[in-house]
């Protein structure tokens, strides 16, 4: 056969494509339009109505929005979710970062790195309750163990002060290792070479970490902070199971918050309006992250 | 500090040990390294931990633990903690050793799970596998925009779309059964479409050519090539969307209000509220939770490999 016939089939299959191609994203479509994308345009319509299930859904403009910007509990809300976000991404960043360093400087094995995914497969519930239980006020050994060290008990959970630190380390505990793999593959982006270069320079190690390490990993530990952080404002599960938002508000998150509106109160119009409102808030954050990390341009060439 | 920096050092280079002993035995340890492995396992015992936690509450007996709360070992040892969850102890029995005494369908639960990760599993990979194949080896106008427009999807949150999607499941009656908790995760995730496009991309163009020059169908190429070629990406974006339907709890908990719909994470929410505040059945709930956890675990031990390589690629992207 010689080559220009073979071209001309090639060319001819290409045209029929269209069809074939339409027909193998339809379901994939349907899910797209159904539940992303008229979800997004039906949420953000019923935020500017009053609705409580049972009556049809009321237009009232921008009222929604008015009395969120005098709800306290908003505020409130939204401050500690705030605080949740401010704990969880700052140790967990650090831990997964160590970790991560670790685990490509120390050793290869596939046995450490699955050791460090454990808590990821566990759901947040088991999660929740197995922290419960270690921090509980009477029994738990994490207050044994304070109790043997001199310490005062600590109500974990129960106290206003400790509640979101608790329930943001929690989540550390949770998502650390998982993290920790996400900055371990962008670690093995970085050429070797560089390392050995900076050795035989007589560089240390530490040296090495700020000088190497942090400003080539720069932008992909942008992306992964970037993902931890719209997960770390979704905070939910862990929440429901330990305080369902006690004592009084201290650990209400915005989720909750969205949640109690929507199911307790069937006041589906604002619950939409605190959704927006999130949603509004999550991309001034990622976008002001993007910039602030960079996160879209490297430094490796 | 790795073998590669060891191995191109001048003086052992061509020496006879170079061949025989792996160089980097040869190594003194030195104090960095000695403090970062304490420093790494300090961080496996945190994250190892409650695991031993769940197992050593769960095999103890409830009211034993009251007494005994800081003891390392198992208190009282008793199975009891799994009979209750089982469904296997009568009521009295179980009252007797701080359980509520309400009745746990755990097999219907976990059946349920089964049901509903393995559903959303089988479905949304097959179709991001076919979306992912019209993305990535056949040729079509507006191609790569209408693959943008499935990324823009990415963004939206999860919590955004909970709220009107849960509407949409009860004009459609779906509110409380199965099907409903599954139906919005079926088609596709934005993710799984992007993920498997990556690795179909890199399926050489000869092979489909020499399948389609002996009279193969594109959906031939697609079903008899493209599927086995990447069937470990495959499994791997399986086991990954099996693990995440199975701990799913917002969703679920929103959709389903009785026993026929429940699934595990909802019912081990609904038995930590049950249990009575002033003596939790502690025991019985450890039990509940690490036999929840475990058949995660289990295919993680199988799979281990793969997910954790996997994720290397997915950071990177």
């Amino acid at each position: 056969m010689s080559a220009p016939p073979l071209r001309e089939q090639r060319a001819g299959r290409r045209r029929d494509d269209t069809r074939l191609a339409l027909l193998f994203i339809l379901p994939a479509t349907i899910g797209l339009v159904t539940f992303y994308f008229w979800p997004l345009l039906r949420g953000i319509w019923l935020s500017f109505t009053s609705w409580d299930l049972l009556s049809p859904a009321e237009f009232i403009g921008l009222q929604n929005y008015r009395d969120m910007i005098v709800d306290p509990v908003f505020w409130n809300a939204l401050q500690v979710t705030a605080w949740y976000v401010v704990i969880n991404i700052g140790v967990q960043t650090v831990v997964a970062l160590l970790l991560a360093v670790l685990m490509q400087r120390l050793s290869r094995s596939t046995l450490l790195r699955s050791l460090v995914l454990a808590p990821y497969l566990v759901s947040n519930v088991v999660a929740a309750l197995v922290f419960l239980w270690i921090l509980d006020y009477q029994l738990g050994v994490g207050n044994q163990v304070l109790a043997w060290l001199g310490l005062d008990r600590i109500g974990f959970f129960t106290s206003e002060v400790w509640v979101i630190p608790t329930i943001a380390l929690v989540n550390v505990w949770r998502y650390m290792g998982y993290t920790a793999l996400l900055i371990f593959a962008g670690l093995q982006t970085i050429p070797h070479t560089m390392y050995e270069a900076a050795r035989v320079d007589g560089a240390s190690e530490i040296r090495m970490f700020f000088r190497i390490t942090v400003p080539l990993l720069r932008p992909i530990l942008g992306l992964v902070l970037i993902i931890s952080v719209i997960g770390s404002f979704q905070v939910f599960d862990t929440v429901a199971v330990t305080t369902n938002g006690g004592p009084v508000d201290a650990s209400r998150v915005l989720q909750l918050y969205i949640y109690d509106k929507a199911f307790a109160q069937f006041d589906f119009g604002y619950a939409s309006a605190l959704s927006v409102a999130l949603l509004l808030l999550l991309m001034v954050v990622t976008f002001l992250q993007y910039r602030i990390t960079r996160a879209g341009q490297t430094d490796l060439n | 500090m790795s073998e590669t920096t060891v191995a191109t050092r001048p003086d052992e280079a061509g020496t006879t040990s170079a061949h025989s002993v792996p160089p980097r035995r040869r190594r003194r340890p030195s104090v960095g390294r000695i403090v970062a492995w304490v420093v790494m396992v300090v961080l496996l015992i945190i994250t190892l931990f409650p695991f031993y936690w769940m197992l050593r509450t769960a095999l103890s007996s409830n009211s034993a633990l009251y007494a005994e709360a800081s003891s390392w070992l198992p208190v009282d040892f008793s199975w009891g903690g799994f009979e209750r969850v089982f469904g296997l102890q009568s009521t009295e029995e179980a009252i007797a050793q701080g359980g509520s005494g309400a009745s746990i369908d755990f097999w219907r639960y976990l059946g349920n799970s089964v049901v509903v990760a393995t559903g959303i599993t089988a479905c949304q990979v097959f179709f991001s596998a076919m979306a992912a194949y019209a993305f990535s080896r056949l040729h079509w106008k507006g191609r790569d925009r209408v693959f943008a427009i499935f990324l823009l999807s990415l963004m939206v949150p999860v919590i955004f779309t909970l709220l009107p999607n849960f509407l949409l499941i009860r004009e459609l009656g779906l509110i409380d059964t199965l099907f409903g908790i599954m139906l919005p995760g079926l088609f596709m995730t934005p993710f799984a479409i992007f993920f498997l496009r990556q690795f179909f991309m890199n399926v050489p163009l000869e092979v489909e050519e020499a399948a389609l020059i002996d009279g193969a169908s594109k959906v031939r190429v697609f079903f008899s090539l493209i599927i086995p070629m990447s069937a470990g990406p495959i499994a791997t974006i399986s086991i990954l969307t099996y693990i995440t339907a199975w701990n799913d709890y917002f969703w679920p908990l929103m959709v389903s209000y009785s026993d026929e719909s429940r699934v595990l994470t909802v019912a081990l929410g609904n038995f930590n509220e049950q249990s009575p505040q002033t003596g939790p059945d502690w025991s019985g709930l450890m039990a509940a939770t690490l036999v929840a956890a475990l058949p995660m675990i289990l295919l993680f031990l199988v799979f281990a490999r793969r997910i954790v390589n996997s994720i290397g690629f997915t950071g990177i992207k």
